[in-house]
């Protein structure tokens, strides 16, 4: 009798003692995170904006699904910027650690990988980091990009630096990754139309560190404008040493590396170059939920000490958005997701969302617009200031001997 | 024309740095026949000494040279006692191994303390412009710079009892013995300088370009294209051979993709390896048995 009484005590000390959330009342978000490797520095700062989503939502008590809340869990690992671990780590994420949803990794190149597990296995997966459209045009059902497309990257530099440097002499180099050269593939022909020459169309490989022949080559080929690079460290060289060879472009558009702050460390070399940003903290749209930009980008500060750049900002909109289809659907299940995320037509701090849902397109993104920034000297300080669009600029595009 | 000596006078001036890189690889192999795999983090090692000497402390850029150095010697003596002499003699895959594995390390422990990202040093020195073509000063300031390092490495070598000694290990270290040298120190004291060597290439690759800690791989690869090309052991090798190197890049590049460079490199590396496994300058450092080594042995360093 006693010892009966005993556990009859202990189940019901266990029942009161229970969580409030169980484990059923948790979504878990897989992702992996290059926290090592060449794709570090932009890979970091994207899971930064999601950790930020994800410390918001929990704090305001979960995602609200009818009557339940469901809190956020994320499992990250290191893909250490190499294509091979990401395929070993999603399939994990998927079967191990039985992650819902599915963040894509930093750049085209990982998101495809990762793109063939979540689609074999039936995972929503929200793309902040991939803009290679092709990934998009393989006949999946449960991608969706929430970033422009690779092929709109430079439509607005080509839009902004036509109108300073009219018919003039372009070459294009660039990374020989998926991304890149998609990139540079659409910009040939909108530069064609714009009325550029052509002079110099050149790739070179990922691990190139010293790019003075390229330069030399630039320069030999008498071009006034240059837009291309890759990803951080290979942007970040170009930039320097386009300083120290005084290659004498008018513009220099550099894709991805100067958006970061980090940037900044180049000193007078980074006076002048212009880059394709998915988002700034100076843009002006109305969301129609969530934070506005300058909410996010001072929360952002001030959880994370750092200067906001795009990447943060493409990190939480896949939260964000994750969020909304599941609140708007009412549910957890996948296809009910899906089909919330089909829908969706909004605006957020990120700017317009809405994806092609063609069985040849499924998850492009359509509605989001690039913009455009360009590094100036302000007040003796490095400043990065918005320049095109017009109606959302800073700043005038300055268009010098670079 | 001068779009083509623009590209062969830069391909000179970084293929003398890539040559300085490569000798400090030839000068261990030359003396004990290992082939030193923390030669990529020994670079990086370089590049992070200039950064943390100039930004932290404030030295003057070009200052941090001597520091760059003695740091480097140091490590080196280190590495040799920790990973290399219990090698010495044994089979080349086990000091292949040991060297790599410490690699791994180093480049682990620089990962967990700096993570991947960029540094840069901005060093601002008057280039000199031919037409539309600039040669930045910082080039042409590491091309002097490794010149005037080869010239004391010379100078070390044959004109001091130490420089000397080292020879006289390298020809053979059993006669070496006999005369009195300590030839432990001796082999300690080379690997310590072949660090110091890949250290001050690092430094000054670091005022060329920006770096991150796995920026030493690409400069490794190089290191053992060009030291194939000079002959391995042969340090004057390593640095005609890295001079060939870059004119090579110099001449390739105006004339197709970029992208096949690398292509060509190592197509010219498989060819140099099969018809001239000595290399292409196959002078090494004197390896003389018997009387003439006697001639220039000495005791007591």
């Amino acid at each position: 009798m006693k010892r009966l009484c005993i556990i009859i005590a202990a189940a019901g000390a266990s029942l009161i003692a229970a969580p409030v959330f169980a484990a059923d009342d948790t979504i878990t978000v897989g992702m992996t995170v290059s926290r090592t490797g060449s794709l570090n520095v932009d890979s970091v700062a994207e899971l930064k904006g999601s950790e930020l989503w994800r410390d918001e939502v929990n704090a305001a008590g979960g995602i609200k699904v009818g009557n339940k809340h469901y809190k956020v869990k994320f499992v990250e690992y290191d893909d250490q910027s190499q294509g091979g671990r990401v395929q070993q780590l999603y399939t994990r994420l998927i079967v191990q650690d039985h992650a819902e949803y599915l963040f894509s990794p930093y750049s085209s190149g990982l998101s495809a990988t990762a793109a063939v597990i979540s689609e074999q296995y039936g995972k929503i997966m929200l793309v902040g980091g991939g803009a290679e459209g092709k990934i998009f045009q393989l006949g999946n059902k449960y991608l969706f990009q929430c970033i422009t497309a690779a092929d709109q990257y430079l439509s607005g530099a080509i839009d902004a630096v036509k109108a300073k440097v009219p018919n003039g002499k372009i070459a294009f180099v660039y990374s020989d990754d998926p991304f890149s050269k998609a990139v540079v593939a659409a910009a040939r022909t909108q530069a064609a139309a714009a009325g550029f020459k052509e002079v110099l169309v050149e790739s070179y490989p990922p691990s190139t560190t010293d790019f003075s022949p390229i330069i030399n080559k630039i320069i030999s080929s008498k071009a006034d404008v240059f837009m291309g690079g890759g990803h951080y460290p290979d942007g970040a060289t170009l930039a320097r040493q386009f300083y120290d060879q005084k290659a004498n472009l008018k513009s220099v558009t550099i894709l991805v590396a100067p958006d970061s702050q980090k940037f900044t460390s180049l000193g007078p070399a980074a006076v002048g170059i212009t880059v394709p940003s998915q988002w700034e903290p100076s843009v002006t749209y109305k969301p129609d939920f969530g934070p506005t930009p300058a909410q996010f980008a001072k929360d952002y500060q001030a959880k994370t000490g750092l200067g906001v750049d795009y990447h943060a900002a493409s990190g939480y909109i896949e939260g964000l958005l994750l969020q909304r289809a599941i609140e708007q659907a009412g549910s957890i299940e996948p296809d009910k997701v899906a089909a919330e995320l089909n829908k969706l037509d909004v605006t957020t701090f990120f700017g317009k969302y809405k994806v092609a849902t063609d069985a040849k397109n499924h998850g492009l993104q359509t509605a989001h617009q690039m913009v455009l920034a360009q590094w100036q000297m302000k007040d003796g300080k490095l400043s990065l200031e918005m320049v095109w669009p017009d109606a959302a600029k800073t700043s005038s595009l300055v268009v010098a001997a670079h | 024309m001068i779009g083509l000596l623009a590209s062969l006078v830069d391909g000179l001036l970084v293929g003398s740095v890539y040559g300085l890189a490569a000798m400090g690889i030839s000068l261990i192999w030359g003396v004990m026949d290992v082939i030193n795999l923390t030669h990529g983090a020994m670079i990086v090692a370089g590049m992070f000494g200039l950064y943390l000497l100039v930004n932290d402390l404030g030295v003057p850029v070009y200052a941090t040279l001597p520091p760059v150095f003695i740091g480097g010697l140091l490590v080196g003596v280190a590495l040799y006692w920790i990973a290399v002499h219990r090698m010495i003699g044994r089979p080349p895959l086990m000091s292949l191994l040991s060297t790599f594995s410490v690699n791994l390390v180093l480049i682990g422990l620089g990962t967990a303390e700096w993570g991947t990202v960029l540094f840069n040093v901005p060093v601002s020195l008057p280039g000199v412009s031919i037409g539309r073509y600039t040669f930045p000063g910082t080039h042409i300031m590491a091309a002097l710079l490794t010149a005037a390092i080869a010239g004391l490495l010379y100078l070390f070598l044959f004109r001091t009892r130490l420089g000397k000694a080292v020879r006289a290990v390298a020809g053979n270290r059993e006669a070496a013995e006999l005369v009195g040298i300590p030839t432990t120190r001796v082999l300690a004291l080379a690997f310590g300088l072949g660090v110091a060597l890949a250290c001050l290439s690092g430094m000054l690759i670091g005022t060329l370009f920006p770096f991150t800690v796995l920026s030493g791989d690409a400069y490794q690869l190089k290191s053992f294209v060009v030291t194939v090309l000079g002959g391995l052991g042969n340090p004057a090798g390593a640095l005609i051979g890295g001079i060939a190197l870059g004119l090579f890049e110099g001449l390739t590049t105006p004339f197709m993709p970029v992208s096949w460079t690398l292509v060509f490199e190592f197509v010219v590396f498989v060819v140099v390896l099969i018809a001239f496994p000595g290399g292409l300058l196959n002078f090494r450092l004197p390896r003389r048995v018997g009387v003439n080594a006697s001639e220039d042995a000495g005791t007591g360093l």
